[in-house]
């Protein structure tokens, strides 16, 4: 693989940020080069929050994802506003459990999953995010499925060792989606 | 070193400082630096530091200024409405041969302007931060990694010279995170500073630290030995990347936020054969002038892109004297752009490039 950007975008709350430093501590330990830039301030406030990743082979040169590769996109909001940004031929993630629109391109692939309802009817609700990461790691491979794991480790401070289960629960169910 | 961590640009700043010796830390928070302020407020008392939150930038200056006085490593950090508050002081450090550490992580401008990345302060940092005949030192990161290391140099030079510098970084650094390796602790070399004014216990004369020189005569030579200093800096401390300037017909000037944006319209302009290339100022005062002479000759244009409405542009027309076109394009008050518009200007500057 050579270049990968990705943004992540929803709610705030519902874990993008978060979901991005686990993608770039992952792409860290597969050797890659990785940069991951989030939106602070007004953007924050009452639409979306999002987040970009960058994984390279090669020296990051601009780490604000403009056409994104991969989109991934947590409610309505994020869907409508950077839907036509995505590069013809790259992906579009979809929680159809918060989303009800379809996309209207034809030159992406799309990935409708209803992460937030996958989550919560296994108990793991509030880890709708780890679902799509998940989904997203088996459509796009963009790190060993070992970096994967080591990466979410890396994301996880000691103190919350013991959320580290469940959101590996909720990969799995998102790769077996 | 140690492994490679995933960091903030702002906790970088703060952990590389705390390795490099710094003990003291006066500031007061503002978006979007404030990460600098409160990783220092945990950090600092667990190695016997002082964190002091200031009730101003104002105050925050003026103890940085004391504390430099008395010859520990100190330093203070800020977003661009602070840094015109610190104007002052930050004169008033300099007039007083006060080495000091000043992070500028910029925003939009001018007046409260927005909080989003931006690199209007150019004028400000280097040529006129506060009143009077004086310069800093300022370094212009644009890599997480760079924050870390920029540190440490600007914190020895400023010793080495005895004069404030600054980190002048942006939003976007400051905000992003990637992998970094901090460097060993080390302790700097604080009691060689013979000048501080930090008790002589009877053994010594005692120092004064001062800026007030009411004899013309007085100022003027004093004022005439540190430009004479600044010179000998300008000749020395000079930095900057090259990036596939050797054939470039055209050359992009930018540094920090902007440059990893240039560098990719380079990466991708190359890809259309185009023969483009990068000089990354490191240094921004002293101004890399000696680079940008090198490629009078043999580049045909040269390009300056910025998060402003053109400034360090002038300072990349003195260097190139005239020689050669130098035209710029920039964003402003928070926009950052995108890696096309800069590929777009080089395309239209490649149209007119005989």
């Amino acid at each position: 693989m050579s270049d990968l950007n990705i943004l992540l975008a929803g709610f705030g709350g519902q874990g993008i940020l978060f979901t991005g430093k686990v993608i770039a501590y992952s792409g860290m330990m597969d050797g890659q080069e990785i940069s991951w830039l989030p939106s602070y301030g007004p953007e924050m406030r009452g639409g979306t929050a999002n987040c970009s990743v960058c994984l390279s082979d090669n020296k990051i040169g601009s780490p604000l994802v403009v056409n994104p590769d991969v989109l991934v996109a947590m409610n309505l909001p994020s869907l409508e506003k950077f839907e036509n940004d995505v590069v013809p031929g790259g992906l579009i993630i979809v929680d159809s459990s918060i989303i009800s629109k379809k996309v209207e391109r034809d030159d992406v692939n799309v990935v409708y999953i209803p992460a937030a309802k996958i989550a919560e009817d296994n108990g793991l609700k509030g880890a709708a995010n780890m679902v799509i990461l998940g989904r997203m790691f088996k459509e796009t491979k963009f790190c060993s499925e070992d970096s994967l794991d080591k990466g979410l480790k890396k994301s996880i401070p000691p103190k919350k060792e013991a959320l580290l289960e469940n959101n590996l629960k909720a990969i799995k169910l998102g790769i077996e989606s | 070193m140690g492994e490679r961590v995933l960091m903030k640009g702002n906790e970088a700043i703060a952990e590389a400082a705390i390795a490099a010796g710094c003990r003291h830390f006066f500031g007061y928070p503002i978006t979007p630096q404030t990460e600098v302020a409160a990783y220092m407020s945990k950090r600092m008392p667990k190695v016997d530091g002082v964190y002091l939150q200031a009730e101003s930038e104002v105050a925050s200056i003026n103890m940085v200024l004391g504390a430099g006085a008395a010859g520990v490593r100190v330093m203070t950090s800020t977003s661009s409405p602070g840094v015109s508050l610190m104007a002052e002081g930050i004169s008033y450090i300099a007039g007083s041969d006060v080495p000091a550490l000043i992070i500028n992580v910029q925003r939009g401008g001018p007046g409260l302007g927005g909080i989003q990345p931006s690199q209007a302060d150019y004028f400000q940092a280097t040529k006129s931060t506060g009143h009077g005949d004086f310069h800093m030192l300022v370094f212009a990161p644009s890599t997480v990694q760079e924050m870390v290391d920029f540190v440490s140099i600007a914190f020895d030079l400023g010793d080495k010279y005895r004069m404030p510098a600054m980190i002048l970084s942006d939003g976007m650094l400051g905000q992003m995170m990637e992998p970094v390796e901090l460097p060993e602790a080390r302790n700097p070399d604080n009691d060689s500073k013979d000048w501080a004014a930090c008790g002589h216990k009877g053994k010594r004369e005692h120092n004064v630290i001062n800026s007030l020189y009411i004899q013309p005569q007085t100022l003027e030579d004093l004022v005439r030995a540190r430009y004479e200093k600044y010179e000998k800096i300008k000749e020395e401390e000079q930095r900057a990347e090259e990036y596939l300037t050797e054939d470039a017909e055209i050359i992009v000037v930018a540094y920090g936020a902007s440059s990893r944006v240039s560098r990719s319209a380079v990466d991708k302009a190359r890809k259309e054969g185009i023969k483009v290339g990068l000089i990354r100022p490191i240094t921004l005062w002293p101004f890399p002038e000696k680079t940008i002479a090198k490629y009078v000759d043999s580049a045909k244009k040269f390009l300056t892109v910025e998060m402003s409405m053109g400034q360090m542009v002038d300072d990349v027309r003195l260097a190139v004297n005239g020689k050669k076109p130098v035209e710029f394009y920039g964003r402003t008050g928070g926009m950052i752009p995108a890696p096309n518009e800069v590929y777009n200007k080089i395309v239209e500057m490649k149209g007119g490039v005989q």
